[in-house]
């Protein structure tokens, strides 16, 4: 019988199978960063166990270094401590790292995949449930613990369970102004937070195939939010094109052979997969979530839901816990809900056709009074391309603040962070209770509608937006 | 890692679902760089509040912590596992557990207990009506009791036999030293490396 991607990939990194026991998984690359591998580091001194493959690990900081001011020191201690600690570590393991202001310095996955690290048919881990973003090239990629990172750099392997797989099929093409991330919260809010568990899911179908390898991350990325333990999607030719002038790309006679290679990754037609969820994508618009957490979400044109609204007696308590942490009140227009704060940026909006997307709403516009925006580039080489194309005037122009490379606001672990009641409209991936500061409401938005929700103050899509007359720069 | 075989002790009941990591242990208690000291971050945005049940003097020295469903979900973080540990917490009962958080559990020695909802509605009102019945939590029998309930519970095998030996992780991975260079033989070149870096 035919195989499916994931089931290719699983077993081309099989070191060791015995029947009730998990498989013994290959790493093809381990990222790391400063907050979940300070103990691994610790573990494998202790134990006095050498890093196994440095040359198949690659460091960066990211979640809680500042985005400004970015060549002081850190003024945070615990912050500073948990850099200064990574640097060390690296240096005394042997692994490459790229600090603030190099360049490759960033959202640990914006960077795998601009060195061209992250490949097709790779098994990719980091001690960061994001991970499943690197999933975008047709790679098995999954957050692990910090225990799973110490046993990663000291073993180059993981023992897992195999897990079930799941097709998510998108059929048709999405309407103007709907992006990824209109899709990926609508799925969410479909399948719920806990529909994915236990599975690797494969995203397919035309819709998908029409996506860019950018927007590809975005919806791969927000496979964890819906409980999966990783996302897929086939390389095809955008994924070969989108990497075939990365730094780390394979040249020469073993591209060749890598693309071949890449090719008979796809899923084949009799192989079957353990459970198919299908969505047409004529049916999406523009998606913002209204509670806490992201499977409570729905389009933008309708009013904030009730716990009435929902039969089972969980989601109503959840619904009713939602809407009082979000200081929200059933029935409202969710077009009126007044954001006193837009975030672009994160591992899931952060790259830079999503800068481009905001920047294309920005142009010739203004952050509205009362509202403040951060535009955050997921990594030093974004921030520099978006430079050279002139978007960071535009989002300064626009009266947007424009910051140095990082998480941010993604989650409250640095300065960038909401004031209790303060509510966002946040390009990131997660609106839990606190998750980007204490007491924060978080709304999770796409780079079009939060860019049009600066404009506004209130969340808006584009289309609500008079037109302005700006030449717009290429690319834009 | 030290073994586990049975414990007894008091539990408290947490009448939530959807009780994620950050909720655990928000993300401004994660910089620490050694691995304990982090029972104060354990579920600090609501130990604020007096009515929380960790806060109640009738809980006071809990093992056992019986969550609603869904519990663990969201982040990878490991530490909302130390978290719960160094607090004290040996065992978490739930009627779903986020499959990193199950994984974590298991690895840092804390027993993730799977039981129906059914169980834990039980477990919630035998512990309310006096919270000083003791939970026996039985590794080898798979089963959790406390008062009149009594009830099996669900742990994987292979996670089951790890912690009722103690055993770690990266010693059991490293026996295998042989296969691990074996496959490494059979690697593409094409695939690759983040030495010598390129830019
Ligand atoms: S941007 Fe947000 S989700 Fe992505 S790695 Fe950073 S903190 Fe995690």
């Amino acid at each position: 019988m035919g195989r499916t991607l994931s089931e290719k990939v699983w077993d081309a990194h099989v070191v060791r199978h015995a029947d009730g026991e998990p498989d013994l998984l290959y790493i093809d690359l381990h990222l790391v960063h400063e907050v979940t591998s300070p103990q691994a580091f610790d573990g494998l001194r202790l134990a006095g166990r050498p890093v196994r493959r440095p040359d198949l690990t690659i460091a960066t900081e990211d979640h809680n270094v500042p985005t400004y001011d970015v060549d002081k020191p850190i003024a945070d201690p615990v912050s500073r401590t948990q850099v200064d600690t990574l640097r060390k570590n690296a240096e005394e393991f042997g692994i490459r790292i790229h600090t603030l202001g190099d360049p490759d310095q960033g959202v640990v996955h914006v960077i795998g995949p601009q060195l061209g690290l992250t490949q097709p048919g790779m098994t990719v881990v980091c001690g960061d449930s994001h991970t499943s973003t690197h999933g975008a090239f047709g790679a098995i990629a999954f957050g692990i613990g910090t225990s799973e990172v110490e046993h990663v750099l000291a073993t180059q392997t993981l023992m897992q369970a195999r897990p079930k797989t799941m097709a998510v099929t998108v059929d048709g093409v999405l309407p103007d102004g709907v992006s990824a991330k209109d899709l990926v919260l609508a799925l969410i809010a479909k399948v719920g937070t806990g529909g994915g568990q236990g599975y690797i899911v494969e995203y397919r179908g035309e819709a998908i195939r029409a996506l860019s390898m950018e927007a590809r991350m975005t919806i791969c990325n927000m496979s964890i939010e819906w409980g999966a333990k990783a996302g897929m999607i086939a390389p095809d030719e955008t994924t070969f094109a989108y990497l075939q002038d990365k730094p780390h790309a394979p040249q020469g006679v073993d591209w060749e052979a890598a693309v071949e290679y890449w090719k008979s990754l796809a899923t084949d037609e009799d192989a079957t997969f353990d459970r198919e969820v299908v969505l047409r994508a004529e049916d999406i618009a523009p998606f913002v979530t209204w509670g806490t957490n992201p499977g409570q979400g729905i389009p933008l044109s309708e009013n904030v839901p009730s716990p009435d609204d929902f039969d089972n007696e969980n989601d109503k308590v959840a619904a009713e816990r939602a809407l009082e942490y979000m200081g929200l009140t059933a029935g409202t227009p969710m077009r009126e809900i007044h954001v006193d704060t837009v975030f672009l940026g994160s591992c899931t909006n952060g790259r830079i056709e999503d800068l481009r997307a905001a920047a294309g709403v920005l142009a010739g516009r203004k952050v509205a009074e009362g509202t403040r925006m951060l535009v955050v580039p997921g990594s030093g080489r974004v921030r520099l391309q978006a430079e050279a194309e002139g978007l960071d005037r535009i989002f300064k122009d626009a009266g947007a603040e424009w910051r140095g490379a990082g998480c941010s606001m993604c989650l409250g672990m640095n300065p960038d962070q909401l004031a209790p009641g303060e509510r966002s409209a946040s390009t990131s991936n997660r609106n839990f209770e606190g998750r980007q500061g204490k007491g924060g409401r978080t709304h999770l938005v796409s780079p079009l509608v939060a860019a049009a929700t600066a404009v506004t103050g209130t969340l808006a899509a584009p289309a609500d937006l008079p037109p302005v007359d700006v030449a717009v720069p290429e690319n834009v | 890692m030290e073994a586990f075989t049975q414990h007894i002790g008091t539990a408290a009941p947490l009448r939530r679902s959807n009780v994620d990591t950050d909720q655990i242990i928000p993300a401004v208690y994660l910089k620490r760089v050694t691995r304990t000291g982090f029972e104060d971050g354990l579920f600090a945005a609501w130990r604020n509040d007096p009515s929380f049940v960790l806060n109640q003097p009738e809980y006071d020295g809990v093992s056992v912590l019986v969550a609603g469903p869904d519990f663990g979900t969201g982040s990878s973080r490991e530490h909302a596992v130390w978290a719960l540990l160094d607090y004290g917490f040996r065992v978490v009962v739930s009627s779903r557990f986020g499959d990193i958080f199950r994984g974590n559990s298991g690895k840092a020695g804390l027993l993730a207990a799977l039981v129906t909802q059914d169980v834990v509605e039980q477990l919630w009102t035998t512990i309310e009506a006096d919270p000083g019945t003791k939970v026996t939590v039985d590794l080898e029998n798979k089963t959790i009791s406390a008062g009149d309930v009594s009830a099996p519970f669900e742990i994987d095998d292979y996670t089951r036999y790890r912690l009722l030996n103690g055993l770690d992780d990266v010693g059991i991975t490293l026996s295998h030293a042989d296969e691990i260079a074996a496959y490494e033989a059979t690697r593409p070149s094409f695939k690759p490396a983040t030495l010598p870096a390129k830019a």
